[in-house]
């Protein structure tokens, strides 16, 4: 496959997940606040959702302060933010466009309609629509790009890196959208014993429906939310599709499916992260503190996107 | 519904429905004008939802636009379209053996058919193919011949295409989309199909692989990138025939081939089906400044390592000075007489003509010489004085740059526009391949439509739609 290819596969599956997950994350902070249960005033928590987006910076040069309507636009329809909804489905379709002639034409549908539908989209057609219902509808055409990506694409290796795209950026977001809300909720309900479970309830079932987890993790502890079952979920459980574990199972098998044969450094380094998180154990993990893992979490990731463009983008 | 005097497709000039649009007349009467209105709806969802969509240059609307599809088909009866087939043979046939003989002993120049200052003054002319000999003498793989007509069995040749035409993805599509949203028509009336072209042009493109290829020769579809404004014909066609599409920067030069790069490493190209024109295929050789191509392509070309379809040079042929001589050079190389007329054309670089073309400025239509799509020219009629007074001081100032011609009585074809079924001007695109073991031309074209009542622009960077074109099977 041309390398330019590989990477415009990679990046159509990235933009796409990454416009879900910053639709997952504005909702969070959109249930809360219909809760009534922001803690530590709004103003935190709608600063969180730029914290976990990285965007803090960029949106001070702009907005003079962070609150509901001036974060929801900044991440969803604000042209100038490169993480807004708007600039990834962009950027997802121009992807798409340089591969007309690789993906399936139903794939190629699905994010051009997804883009038609957002291209002229402005502050009031947003209220008017509903802002959650515009996230349920960023999560639904992302769900409807996974599921025509599965159904219609050869199962070769085109579908090998956009899948690697996917799981690369999941597994980004879910390290950082846990760090930020174990920090932020650790302080507002104190940790283990001195945990307020209401407030744990509320706080941390947000974050399990942020990342359709709440009914399963009911299923699997049949218990009461605790900060340490839901980053045990989100790190090393190998059946929840948005865990650390489960995005690093399926980046392996992929690459393995890619490498042929050939010893590539990327698969190397993803290989050593998935052993971590196949035989980690959260009570050590917790021990030496949650925060520090994910954010050598995180570096991991980033240095394993850095070699997948070495191995396979920079060939000649 | 015919009328000014001109050739109407289904009612000719004395109103009588022709046989082959009968079918579509009864259909037209048939169907209700909302049934029309939706389906034409349909019709505009499925391509915007397909992305069948071109750039265009200087619009300030945004950079992509649908070109407008009308409802109702073209048809050409299967006699009509035998004689437009064999016209097109020879037409490109000829053209290619003119091509050879240029870029080889101009024997054409030294009979005195055509003036070499006609040849090696001409900026299209490109010396780096002298004495270069391509395979099976294949010149031009792929052309565009652009016709029109005018009256019953009276066809034009307005213009050959022979660099790098477009439009045939729309031929396709077109008629997948009358497909889809009127079944029932292709139940009732025997359309030859179409769908086999990019079998056609693959099987041609592999036909002339270069003699050091291996027995599966790789092709490729080179484009200048998703901003071109035919991108989604060159990744349809890559698609359609299974192949690569790659942009400049996805090639380049090693040793005595060129190469792809790949998720494993560099892969051999054999073929490469470019959709951009010489002057940027390669920096080295070319224009500097021209990032899209491959720097050292022209020279692997050149030792035989790679074919490129169209060949390089081949705009010297389709430039319009050039045009005027096509029946001499068909006369010339076949000693046969064109089946297929041209229009009757006026050279502004000779002296008659000039002072002809000046005069009467506001009854032709002046093309630039080397101007393609539509841009750069005035049609008479339609322009102002100022128009005329500017087109006058241009053709002054670079007498060569310019031809004229009379404004031809275009035919229409009934066409779906806001005030009903309406009479509008057409032309048609046929697409010729060529390869070692021959030509084909599959049943069929681009049909252009003048949206605009009255207008004779076809282009679609003019506003100008598309149709589907119709061979009926006999």
């Amino acid at each position: 496959m041309l390398s330019s290819t590989a990477e415009s596969l990679y990046w159509m599956g990235r933009y796409i997940e990454r416009a879900e997950n910053v639709a997952r994350i504005i909702d969070v902070s959109h249930r809360l606040e219909a809760q009534g249960r922001m803690h530590g005033g709004t103003e935190s928590e709608w600063s969180a959702v730029l914290k976990i987006l990285t965007a803090e910076a960029q949106f001070s040069e702009r907005y003079p302060h962070a609150d509901q309507e001036s974060v929801t636009a900044f991440v969803t329809i604000d042209q100038k933010n490169p993480s807004s909804i708007w600039n990834c489905v962009y950027a997802a379709r121009e992807n798409a466009r340089a591969l007309r002639a690789t993906i399936s034409s139903e794939l190629w549908e699905c994010v051009n309609s997804t883009w038609l539908g957002l291209r002229d989209l402005d502050m009031a057609g947003l209220q008017a629509r509903g802002a959650r219902e515009f996230f349920d509808w960023v999560k639904e055409r992302s769900h409807q790009f996974r599921g025509v990506a599965h159904g219609t694409m050869l199962h070769n290796e085109a579908f090998a890196f956009n899948r690697i795209g996917t799981f690369i950026e999941r597994a980004d977001n879910t390290s950082r959208l846990l760090d930020t809300k174990y920090q932020l909720l650790a302080a507002n309900t104190g940790e283990g014993a001195n945990a307020d479970p209401a407030t744990s309830y509320y706080e941390w079932g947000a974050v399990l429906r942020a990342v359709s987890a709440f009914r399963a993790y009911h299923q699997v502890y049949k218990d009461v939310i605790t900060s340490e079952r839901v980053a045990e979920m989100l790190v090393l459980r190998a059946d929840m599709p948005r865990s650390l574990r489960f995005c690093f199972d399926n980046v392996t098998s992929h690459l393995e499916s890619l490498s042929g044969g050939r010893q590539l450094e990327c698969e190397r380094l993803a290989g050593e992260f998935r052993a971590r998180l196949r035989y980690g154990r959260m009570e050590r993990i917790l021990e030496t503190g949650l925060h520090d893992f994910l954010e050598e979490a995180s570096s991991r990731i980033a240095s394993i996107a850095i070699q997948l463009s070495k191995d396979f983008l920079m060939t000649v | 519904m015919s009328g000014n005097g001109f050739f109407d497709e289904m009612h000719g000039r004395d109103g009588r429905v022709r046989a082959p649009y009968s079918g579509i007349a009864r259909w037209l009467k048939d169907t209700p004008g909302a049934t029309f209105e939706a389906k034409r709806q349909q019709a505009d969802l499925l391509f915007q939802r397909l992305g069948i969509t071109f750039a265009v240059y200087g619009s300030t609307a945004g950079t992509e636009r649908l070109i407008p599809f009308d409802i109702v088909p073209r048809i050409l009866s299967g006699s009509e379209w035998r004689k437009l087939e064999t016209g097109l043979f020879q037409r490109v046939r000829a053209l290619n053996m003119f091509l050879h003989d240029i870029y080889h002993g101009q024997e054409i120049i030294k009979a005195g058919v055509i003036p070499s200052s006609q040849i090696i003054r001409n900026a299209l002319y490109r010396p780096e193919m002298k004495d270069l000999d391509v395979p099976a003498n294949v010149y031009v793989h792929i052309a565009g011949i652009d016709i029109v007509r005018v009256a019953e069995g009276e066809f034009y040749v307005l213009e050959d295409n022979l660099r790098t035409p477009s439009g045939v993805s729309y031929m396709l599509e077109n008629r997948s989309v009358m497909m889809r949203l009127f079944p029932a028509l292709f139940h009732d009336n025997r359309v030859a199909p179409v769908a086999h072209y990019p079998a056609e042009l693959l099987r041609r493109l592999r036909s002339v692989a270069p003699p050091m290829a291996d027995s599966n020769p790789t092709v490729a579809v080179m484009t200048p990138g998703p901003y071109n404004s035919a991108y989604f014909e060159h990744a349809f066609l890559a698609e359609e025939m299974g192949v690569e599409l790659v942009e400049g920067k996805d090639l380049f030069v090693r040793g005595d081939a060129v190469w792809m790069r790949t998720t494993e490493g560099p892969r051999k190209v054999d073929i490469i089906y470019r959709r951009l024109d010489d002057h940027c295929l390669d920096p080295l050789a070319f224009d500097p400044d021209c990032t899209l191509g491959v720097p050292g392509l022209l020279s692997v070309y050149r030792n035989g390592g790679v074919t490129l379809a169209n060949a390089v040079g081949t705009g010297v042929a389709d430039d319009k000075s050039t045009y005027l001589f096509v029946p001499e050079i068909i006369r010339f190389y076949l000693g046969e007489e064109p089946i297929l007329n041209n229009v009757p054309t006026y050279r502004c670089d000779r002296e008659s003509d000039r002072a002809y073309v000046l005069e009467h400025i506001h009854e032709l239509v002046v093309k630039e010489t080397q101007g393609s799509g539509g841009y750069g020219m005035l049609v008479g009629p339609k322009g102002t004085k100022a128009d005329h007074e500017k087109f006058r001081a241009l053709i002054q100032a670079d007498p060569e740059g310019y031809i004229a011609q009379p404004t031809l009585a275009l035919s229409t074809c009934p066409t779906f526009v806001d005030e009903g079924v309406a009479p509008r001007h057409i032309d048609l695109r046929p697409f010729v391949l060529t390869g070692k073991d021959g030509m084909a031309v599959v049943p069929g074209g681009l049909t252009r439509v003048a949206l605009t009542s009255g207008s004779l622009v076809v282009n679609s960077s003019q506003g100008g739609g598309t149709k589907d074109t119709w061979v009926l099977e006999d």
